[in-house]
């Protein structure tokens, strides 16, 4: 557990030095968070907001039928933006992950470290921890931003009970470390594959695709969220993430990666 | 400490190392030379356990490399051929990562000892990435000692170090002999082999000669002893010519240069020959070889 810490240690001392790190787990976050505040500020006042306004079916689908029209519209704007808290746990990690392996092998640092008694399963839970922790952190203290200001904003009620309900609880708080998980082990496995830092970072963003399809999906009304969806999700990311930390096991081969990298 | 049986690695069709066998006593400097992709990295990195042979082994510090590989990271120490230091980071942090790293117990006092016994302490907060070569350097080789192994593997020490940052890397490796550690020396500076290694081993993916430096000069070249003459010429060669322990005599200028087997033993009767002969003898002194020929002369053969 010691060299698990040292390594998380080594890793945030190192990383955070980095201007373009601090930006993504601070100002990412932040962004995501205000946004959707500012458009539940801005749509307060909106003329849809009056007692006859009529909204289409699709919009009513998603609202509960405590709320008004002006609410529906409201959250449903909303909602899309809060698909985007599942884009930090994804994003934020990949900047650190991806340097995790590659950036140890360009300044020539992975050899050293692997000849201490450390294991690969030490190595690579220090790694995996150092990228997961900020994302997971950014993404609550994130979502505890909107969740705080949605209160404000609103007043509590209907809308904010919609905004905070278990459905969007649970994709924060469960399908987000999972997300992340997934992210840093698919980032570790291209880093460690790949001689180069800035190719480890394009081919990591690969893994925010599949969330872009869902929030594209759910703006066409492919279909729309909601609890079972979301526990669904967890479950399919669970495997991914086991099946994800025993591909990036399997292929941190020591031998390769070091006689391998020029 | 060290004993290699028919070690050798493979890279898909390239032999890089062939059949080494070797022993290494405990409290030697053992010099491995040979020319650039030899296969001298590789060997290291076998015996530190950091990649594994294709056929054969080898048992360093009582362990068997693919069997007991943690036990053998644990008690050597390696400095890579780069640095590889973490340049953002403080000479300070860098070491304490490793020392947590090779659990060590007191890893703040190693830290330390080793930043002060190199001359690192007063700079402990700076940056890695702002010291020097020659610096970053001594700072791999505290990282190397943190945990005080018995067994040293050195890859290239002084590649890149000017002539002073050299000096003291010799005189660490000096006091680090005196501590009765065995050291694994790869070196492609011959000098710096003559110097420190108690016996050298000339490398080109096979092992082509172990024996001490003075040996190995000996048996390639023999000795040679300069006569320093007023006069020389070919009469006065070749009296000595005729004795039947003078392998070789040439004339240079007014010097001759005999190759002799003993030249404790035969220099007074050669000198006799030579004053009977007519000759005016100024001084005599032993010509040395240095590493660099036999080392040529091996490779140039292999």
């Amino acid at each position: 557990m010691n060299k698990i810490k040292t390594i998380i240690r080594k890793e945030w001392a190192e990383v955070f030095k980095k201007r373009m790190v601090l930006f993504t787990v601070i100002f990412l976050p932040l962004f995501l968070s205000v946004l959707p505040l500012i458009i539940l500020y801005s749509m307060g006042g909106s003329s849809v907001n009056s007692a006859d306004a009529q909204l289409p079916a699709q919009f009513q689908q998603m609202c509960k039928s405590n709320m008004t029209a002006g609410q529906c519209m409201q959250y449903y704007i909303v909602s899309e933006f809060l698909i985007m808290f599942m884009l930090i746990p994804l994003f934020v990690p990949v900047n650190i992950a991806a340097y995790s392996i590659v950036g140890e092998k360009t300044t020539h640092s992975l050899e050293p470290l692997l000849a201490t008694p450390i294991s690969t399963g030490e190595l690579l839970a220090g790694k995996n921890l150092a990228s997961v922790i900020p994302a997971i952190i950014a993404t609550w203290v994130g979502f505890g931003i909107f969740a705080v200001g949605s209160l404000i904003i609103t007043g509590g009620g209907a809308l904010a009970a919609a905004l905070l309900d278990p459905m969007w609880l649970i994709a924060v708080f469960l399908a987000g470390p999972l997300m992340a998980v997934l992210s840093v082990n698919f980032s570790i496995m291209v880093s460690s594959r790949v001689n180069d830092p800035r190719v480890a970072e394009q081919l990591s963003a690969v893994v925010i695709l599949p969330l872009l399809a869902l929030f594209f999906g759910q703006i066409a009304g492919l279909f729309i969220l909601n609890s079972t969806l979301i526990l669904i999700m967890c479950l399919v990311l669970l495997l991914l993430d086991a099946l994800m930390i025993y591909l990036a096991v399997r292929l941190f081969q020591r031998e390769t990666i070091l006689t391998r990298w020029k | 400490m060290i004993k290699t049986e028919n070690l050798s690695k493979k890279f898909n069709t390239t032999v890089a190392v062939d059949n080494l066998n070797l022993e290494v006593q405990e409290g030697e400097v053992f010099g491995f030379l040979g020319p650039n992709g030899a296969g001298k990295t590789t060997t290291i990195r076998m015996l530190t356990s950091l990649i594994g042979p294709t056929t054969g082994t080898a048992v360093v510090n009582g362990y068997r490399i693919g069997e007991q590989d943690t036990q053998i990271r644990r008690t050597v120490g390696i400095l890579t051929e780069a640095p590889g230091m973490y340049d953002n980071l403080s000479a300070e942090f860098n070491l304490e990562i490793y020392a947590n790293l090779y659990e060590v117990k007191d890893p703040k006092g190693q830290v330390k000892k080793y930043l002060s016994m190199l001359g690192l302490w007063d700079r402990r907060q700076d940056e890695a990435g702002t010291f020097s070569k020659g610096m970053k350097q001594k700072l791999a080789i505290a990282r190397a000692l943190l945990h005080e192994p018995r067994i040293l593997f050195l890859d290239e020490p002084t590649a890149a170090l000017d002539p002073e940052a050299s000096h003291l890397v010799h005189d660490f490796i000096g006091e680090l002999r005196k501590e009765g550690r065995t050291i694994f020396l790869c070196t492609h500076n011959l000098d710096e082999a003559d110097r420190l290694c108690d016996r050298v081993g000339v490398f080109k993916t096979h092992l082509l000669v172990v024996d001490t430096p003075a040996n190995l000069r000996s048996q390639l070249f023999g000795r040679r002893v300069v006569f320093h003459l007023v006069r020389s010429d070919e009469t006065i060669a070749a009296s000595i010519r005729t004795l039947p322990f003078v392998r070789e005599v040439k004339v240079i200028d007014n010097k001759l240069v005999v190759n002799l087997d003993d030249p404790e033993t035969h220099n007074p009767e050669i000198i006799r020959v030579l004053v009977g002969a007519g000759a005016e003898i100024q001084f005599v002194g032993e010509l040395r070889h240095s590493l660099e020929d036999v080392y040529l002369q091996l490779v140039k053969n292999a």
